[in-house]
């Protein structure tokens, strides 16, 4: 194809994506958009599959039957999750394995909270509330976004994460209102997930690379900042009303913008975090590494089933 | 023994009688049996469906988009196909 | 308080709130995404059916105490479960082995149940033979692919039921509730389910292409409270919030 052709084919997709059309997987697309698309649906997945980790880590040692199943449920949902958006990405031509392989060399990204440890059951509900809530903020947006196969999963997705933040919320509801002890253990979740949930919603948007082209392609609807405040604003009132105080003394309501002003965010944090040295980045490479490997002569053994039942069905 | 990956399977379900069964997504299975469990588990965990089709995705012939306008556009132009093409007067009922 | 029936119930329970515990452990780590999702499935199951049997239990107790009391409150030696449900995720091979010897069991013993005199017991057990069912198919695939795949899952396959075959036959024991559970035609007469086991359980690892072990020697203990050393730590992580934070509502 001619450099020319390529621009009127580009043009004609762009304006297909302006009129709101979505775009299949086996449409004429540009290479920047299936390249972008298996980035962000692939670190998508990962964040859901990685994030099972944190929040398995409590599953064994539940305080209750009933908050045993909802979590078990829940971090089974995580799967799922992960499992639509690793098989969407595939429509574009890259197989489930190559994914894993990104992720397992560190090539990949995922949401870099899940790097941090879920030291009490409080931390269930923090996370909960505030990830799956800043996630939520995130992901009902995509559910219009162009490229139809990543639409799907997570109209899908977004309709199975609402009893999440629920969920979550209720074990912090429990506690606030619980023994002095267990009020604590609420009060100190919010303090350790508070920072890092706000720098889940990705850096500043002077800092942000992605950002014009994403808003193009309908991969993101509002700025990293713009998202950023809309999480605050709603969640603020959260805390006031179960008696939780948010860990900054900056944060306050501004009348004018009718908005929360907050305080500054700890990015060298979170670029230490990003970058792999986040207090549980090894651990969750090691987990999920050891999963796939150890797994590997299970996969094989079901491979060759198939194929002896196969053949014996053929000699009949 | 050299790894091999386990094929992709789509799969569809119908959510209940009378419906067809409609595309939902699809998953990795080494077989037909492993496709129709893992389908059930991971597709119709919220009571989604009450039966369901697996297929290996190699075995689906898609249609090529570039033929768009050869495959469907004649069709648009069939209005006769469809009901508003009639003109009734407006007191016949039941038609 | 109708001592014997509370007790039944703890033996039923029991096994499938410490196999719902292991199959939980899981959770996260399986071989693939959607065997992951197939365990987390069975553990739910498992789950589900304690609490049925747990909140059962609590109401004939009538002494204030909840499902989580009885759950996990309790002291090692109390816990009736049989020993083949607290052995360890050694590897899949093990899982998938523990999960298709119990499942067998189970589904036999709640065909029984359902003809319970007791009506609570026998509509639980109705309830749960549809997803025992889905249990014996997904164990026993599992346990063909494994017997039949390849040279080294043949091997860990072999290996698994050869290390959980001395468990089996506990399953068959007759504890005294169940003798008068029996009488009162309420409780299931386990020993006539023996022959039927081993049966089928021989007939799923003949074509899987599996040796059926022939130890004549077995473990036995779990119904009396007398465990592996693998229960303790189990019932650690069970516990813990219980025990670190007594009497908290969550």
């Amino acid at each position: 194809m001619s450099e020319e052709q390529i621009m009127s084919l580009e043009k004609y997709f762009e304006e297909r994506i302006a009129r709101d059309e979505k775009i299949e997987p086996k449409d004429w697309m540009p290479e920047k958009y299936r390249q972008t698309h298996i980035r962000q649906m692939s670190q998508h997945a990962h964040s859901e599959v990685v994030g099972m980790l944190p929040e398995g880590n409590w599953i064994t040692r539940a305080p209750s039957l009933r908050r045993k199943v909802a979590l078990l449920a829940k971090v089974q949902d995580e799967a799922g999750h992960g499992l639509y958006l690793y098989s969407a990405t595939e429509t574009l031509g890259v197989s489930r394995e190559e994914l894993y392989e990104q992720l397992h060399t560190g090539k990949a990204k995922y949401s870099s909270i899940f790097n941090y440890p879920t030291l009490t059951w409080a931390d269930i509900g923090a996370i909960g509330w505030l990830v799956d809530g800043a996630a939520i903020i995130n992901q009902v947006p995509l559910c219009n976004t162009s490229y139809g196969p990543y639409a799907r999963a997570m109209i899908r997705v977004c309709k199975e994460e609402s009893f999440h933040q629920r969920q979550g919320y209720e074990i912090m509801i429990k506690l606030a209102n619980g023994t002095p002890e267990q009020k604590e253990m609420a009060q100190d979740a919010l303090n350790r997930w508070w920072w890092p949930s706000l720098m889940m919603l990705g850096p500043t948007d002077d800092k942000s690379v992605h950002t014009e082209q994403s808003m193009k392609w309908k991969l993101k609807r509002k700025t990293n900042d713009e998202l950023r405040q809309q999480f605050i604003d709603q969640t603020v009132p959260q805390a006031d009303l179960i008696g939780l105080k948010i860990p900054d003394p900056d944060l306050k309501w501004n009348e004018e913008r009718g908005s929360y002003d907050f305080g500054g965010i700890d990015w060298d944090e979170f670029w230490q975090v990003v970058k792999g040295h986040g207090p549980m980045n090894k651990e969750r490479m090691k987990a999920r590494v050891g999963a796939w490997e150890r797994g590997a002569w299970v996969r094989d053994a079901a491979m060759a089933y198939a194929e002896k039942k196969e053949k014996r069905k053929q000699a009949v | 023994m050299a790894t091999k990956d386990w094929p992709l399977w789509e799969i569809f379900v119908r959510s209940k009688n009378g419906l067809e069964h409609r595309h939902f997504g699809s998953l990795h299975a080494a077989d037909a049996e492993m496709a129709l469990e893992n389908a059930r588990d991971v597709y119709t965990r919220r009571n989604e469906g009450v039966s369901i089709w697996v297929v290996e995705s190699k075995h689906i012939t898609a249609s090529n988009p570039e033929n768009y306008g050869e495959l469907f556009e004649p069709a648009q132009d069939k209005v006769y196909r469809h009901p508003t093409f009639y003109d009734l007067p407006d007191e016949v009922k039941h038609m | 308080m109708k001592e014997h029936l509370y007790n039944y119930i703890l033996g039923i329970a029991d096994n499938s709130l410490i196999l719902g515990q292991r199959m939980g452990e899981l959770c996260g780590h399986g071989p693939s995404l959607e065997t992951d999702i197939a365990c987390t499935n069975i553990s739910l199951d498992l789950f589900g059916q304690v609490r049925s049997y747990f909140q059962y239990a609590a109401k004939l107790a009538g002494d204030g105490r909840t499902e989580d009391d009885i759950a996990m409150l309790r002291k090692e030696r109390e816990y009736v479960n049989v020993l083949l449900a607290e052995q360890p995720n050694t590897n899949f091979a093990y899982t998938i082995g523990r999960q298709f010897l119990f499942d067998i069991y189970h589904l036999l013993y709640l065909t029984e149940l359902q003809k319970s005199k007791d009506l609570t017991l026998s509509a639980i057990a109705k309830k749960c033979i549809k997803e025992v069912s889905y249990h014996v198919r997904f164990s026993s695939d599992w346990v063909k692919r494994l017997g039949d795949g390849t040279e080294e899952s043949k091997q860990k396959m072999q290996e698994a039921v050869d290390d959980l075959w001395v468990y089996t036959d506990e399953l068959f024991h007759q504890t005294e509730a169940d003798k008068v559970m029996i009488t009162e035609e309420v409780g299931v007469d386990v020993t006539k389910l023996k022959e039927e086991y081993y049966t089928r359980v021989s007939e799923i690892l003949e074509e899987a292409g599996l040796n059926i072990p022939e130890s004549k020697w077995f473990q036995k203990g779990g119904k009396q409270g007398i465990h592996t050393e693998h229960l303790g730590y189990l019932l650690a992580d069970l516990q813990y919030m219980q025990r670190t934070y007594p009497n908290m509502e969550w």
